[in-house]
């Protein structure tokens, strides 16, 4: 099953790779060269930009910059012209390397910001190779570079050489999707705060895979350059040649690795078929409307729209709904030793503008306990969440976990030190099964685990909290317990050793609320320390060992719940003076 | 160094492209600002619009500036119909930029159906006219063009920030659900907005074939520069979009006087990343 699509790779590649053999018109192979160029190109934006979400307007740029590595390289400095390829890769992943580690650590570039930023680059390489001896503005003739002939031509070299990077380029594709590593660009792609906190280097995954992108946009440009013999600004550095890329990924289909290809192989088919002849214009205007209607009415390409169809078709064959029952036994994990400091706060501060909404806060979490955060609203409670598990970064004070200072350290290293946390609104992978949200999280969780493994962990998870029947749901088919219930268990699937929880029991029937208060004390029999913040004081009251009050950014009481909740001061902070 | 009246005719040069730059991104600021529309087609729209002038202008003799009488409202009407397009479709902001790009592919093929893709250029009296002010020759149809686009940009932002209607606008660009709740129709609104973008994308048309030649590959030339202009000044605010496109213009003109005129994208390009950098929330 897992050899059928490699087999039937080789088997193609192989065939299609014996065709100069049979020396076929010169036609038939700059055709196969075109879609076997585009297959590559669509493919290298759609790993930046299908998977992670980051779209790029800018791919001119990185090809280009293979296009005059190439033809710089070969016709100044006479270099052989294949081993001018992997360098014109190498140049452009090192140009967007460069781009995405400035880029990359601004929170606020995304989505289309990305695309605007990407398409300036275009604009200044452009500028700069126009106007320096790389280009200098009349072009750069390659007529003259020599070119090996396998097979007898150089045509028939050019063709191979397309031919290797565009199966290249889907088989990066594929195994990536299937990695860890594509996992995580999708977790990226859906929500790139939550897949941090989960234990996604989004940083790292978001640079690797700008960088593969470019470096076989680079490639496909060094081939482009020999292949069309003469080079000028305008024609390599052009946006259209971005925007095509762009549209044939999304005709095809963005999540699918062999998308692009498929929309690469249909665009490239269809102008051939129709910009012949006479109505070459209006067959343009032809090519323009089928876009819209497709991406009107396939929002996720042929690839999505064929594998919806498939889903249809199979849906009453495996309509058997399997409920695991929910008491499952869970392994003690052996931790610190109870009762001390797991997780420590000191004079921790936050401010935005003008509000201090952590006004130095002093607690601490003791392994194996039930700690309860309460607190007027406002009091500070989710910022120090946000704080601890790392979205924020705190203007003082100090975070220690476990032994370590997590002060000022990335999400995902925190996560991977075994803390975790849920969400006051829940906040799921809109576009992954359930099933997958809890996977991603066993996957890159304290223990890193393979695709298999996580799967298998996120199912024990999933019957743990009561949704085992829900696994194949995506986020918006579930209601809101459920999709709280979801957001814990993806919390706890990275087997943390301490979870944070914002609010689960909120918006809960009675009887939700019971099951959820049962789940709780559970998490904490096999070993897993429990902060959570409620404002159900009888619920707080029920669970907590101990409870700590905020308000307004400073911890107020901490104790026994009941003492606490006798405290004058609590009383004060929560109902106002006259109550007290 | 240049001598000063060189500096100031090129500083001068600055302020009306600058003006024409503003007058391009007014549509596309207000539908991807207040309706999270990138409507790419706006380029394409505004050589239509062109074309159409040029067209009325040449051959029914009119005066150019009589033919945004007919432009304008036809326009306003098809960018109703595009709006109500989008609605129907429930389109997202990614799938919105991809549609208006098949879009621009039909237009353009459209233009160069029916004109080809020959050079045309609209003679009129406006085009030679010129003024002589002090030591500085100024372009009576660019300083037109700088008025209206002048006009125009500050009297959408004085109607967003102070008509009801305008701050309905806003309050829906906001949180479209919460202004819906309070009342503002959110489809009809949207559908003027829509409209009177399209409209804009018409004036600019105009400046166009007033002030360049026209051909139909010319639609791709301006996106860059006028997307940097919308950005910098940030979406939906019209006065931070004339004053941006004025800034990157001067500064394009300025290098292309003291160095060589290939170098002037560099500036706003750059000038665009960094503001990206620095301030990247839109």
């Amino acid at each position: 099953m897992r050899l059928a699509p490699g087999l039937g790779f080789l088997g193609g590649g192989l065939l299609l790779a014996l065709l100069p053999a049979l020396h076929p018109p010169a036609f038939y192979e700059t055709v196969l060269y075109l879609v076997f160029f585009w297959v590559a190109l669509a493919t290298s934006w759609n790993l930046i930009s299908g998977y992670a979400g980051y779209f790029s307007f800018g791919h001119a740029a990185f090809f280009g910059a293979g296009v005059y590595t190439t033809a710089t390289l070969t016709a100044t400095y006479a270099v052989p012209f294949l081993w001018t390829l992997p360098v014109a890769g190498l140049v452009a992943a090192l140009l967007g390397a460069g781009a995405g580690a400035v880029v990359f650590r601004v929170r606020g570039v995304r989505g289309e910001l990305f695309a605007l930023l990407t398409l300036a680059i275009t604009f200044v390489l452009s500028t700069i190779v126009l106007n320096t001896p790389i280009d200098g503005g009349p072009g750069v003739f390659l007529a003259a570079v020599p070119v090996p002939r396998w097979f007898g031509s150089q045509n028939a070299t050019l063709y191979l050489l397309s031919l290797i990077v565009a199966l290249g380029s889907v088989a990066a594709a594929y195994g990536i999707q299937r990695s860890r590593w594509g996992a995580g660009l999708f977790a990226i792609r859906d929500d790139e705060d939550v897949a941090e906190v989960l234990g996604v280097p989004t940083y790292r995954y978001k640079l690797c895979a700008f960088a593969a992108s470019c470096f076989i946009a680079g490639v496909v440009g060094g081939i482009y350059a020999i292949f069309v013999t003469y080079v000028t600004v305008p024609d390599v550095f052009s946006i259209g040649l971005a925007v095509d890329a762009i549209m044939m990924a999304a005709l095809g289909g963005t999540r699918y690795w062999f998308g692009p290809a498929i929309g690469a192989a249909l665009v490239t088919a269809l102008t051939q078929a129709l910009t012949g002849g006479q109505s070459a214009i209006l067959n343009r205007a032809l090519i323009g409307a089928i876009l819209i209607a497709v991406i009107v009415f396939l929002p996720d390409g042929v690839a999505g729209g064929a594998a919806r169809w498939l889903k249809r078709l199979a849906r009453p064959a495996g309509a058997v709904v399997v409920t695991t029952a929910r008491v499952i036994a869970l392994p003690t994990r052996p931790g610190a030793a109870a009762g001390t400091p797991l997780l420590q706060c000191a004079d921790v501060r936050k401010a935005f503008r003008g509000l201090q909404a952590l006004a130095g806060v002093t607690l601490e979490a003791r392994a194996g306990e039930i700690l309860g955060l309460i607190g007027p609203n406002g009091s500070g409670k989710s910022t120090l969440i946000n704080v601890v598990s790392g979205y924020y970064q705190s203007d003082g004070g100090r975070v220690t976990f476990d032994g370590h200072s997590i002060t000022g350290v990335d999400g995902h290293r925190i996560a991977s030190l075994g803390l975790s946390r849920t969400y006051q609104i829940p906040r799921s992978f809109r576009r992954l099964t359930a099933l997958d949200n809890v996977a991603l999280a066993a996957m890159f969780g304290a223990p890193a685990r393979s695709r298999e493994a996580a799967r298998r962990e996120a199912r024990r998870w999933l019957a743990f909290t009561g949704l085992a029947d829900r696994a194949a749901a995506l986020p918006e088919e579930l209601n809101l317990h459920e999709r709280k219930f979801l957001d814990l268990a993806r919390a706890l699937a990275s087997e943390p050793k301490l979870v944070l929880m914002d609010e689960v029991l909120s918006g809960l029937t009675p009887t939700q609320m019971g099951e959820a208060l049962q789940l709780v004390r559970k998490i904490r029999e096999q070993g897993t320390t429990v902060v959570f913040v409620e404002h159900i004081m009888p619920a707080v009251i029920d669970l907590a060992d101990r409870v700590v009050v905020l308000s307004y950014g400073r911890v107020l009481a901490e104790g026994k719940p009941r003492d606490v909740m006798r405290d004058r001061e609590v009383i004060r902070a929560y109902l106002g003076r006259a109550y007290a | 160094m240049p001598s000063l009246n060189l500096l100031g005719q090129a500083l001068l040069a600055g302020l009306f492209t600058g003006g024409l730059y503003a007058l391009l991104g007014l549509g596309l600021s207000l539908t991807w600002g207040l309706l999270r529309v990138i409507n790419l087609a706006n380029f394409a729209l505004a050589f239509l619009g062109a074309y159409l002038s040029y067209q009325l202008a040449t051959a029914l003799r009119l005066d150019p500036f009589l033919t945004l009488a007919i432009v304008v409202p036809a326009f306003f009407v098809l960018g109703v119909v595009l709006q109500l397009g989008f609605q129907r479709f429930g389109i997202s902001e990614l799938v919105s930029l991809i549609v208006t790009f098949g879009l621009t592919v039909i237009l353009e093929s459209l233009i160069q159906w029916i004109w080809t893709a020959d050079f045309r250029r609209l003679e009129t009296p406006y085009v030679r006219a010129t003024l002589k002010v002090g030591t500085l020759y100024v372009g009576v149809s660019g300083l037109l063009g700088f008025v209206a686009a002048a006009g125009l940009t500050l009297g959408t932002w004085a109607w967003l920030r102070w008509s009801y209607l305008g701050k309905a606008a806003r309050a829906l660009a906001e949180d479209g659900a919460m202004a819906a709740a309070f009342g503002v129709d959110r489809r009809r609104l949207a559908l003027l907005l829509s409209g009177l973008s399209a409209a804009y994308a018409a004036v600019a048309g105009l400046f166009i074939a007033l002030s360049h030649t026209l051909a139909p590959s010319q639609i791709y030339a301006w996106m860059g520069v006028v997307f940097a202009a919308v950005i910098i000044g940030r979406l939906g605010n019209a006065l931070g979009l004339l004053a941006a496109a004025i800034a990157i213009a001067a500064s394009e003109a300025l290098t292309m006087a003291v160095t060589s005129p290939g170098w002037a994208p560099l500036v706003s390009f750059t000038l665009l990343i960094v503001v990206l950098l620095l301030r990247p929330e839109l």
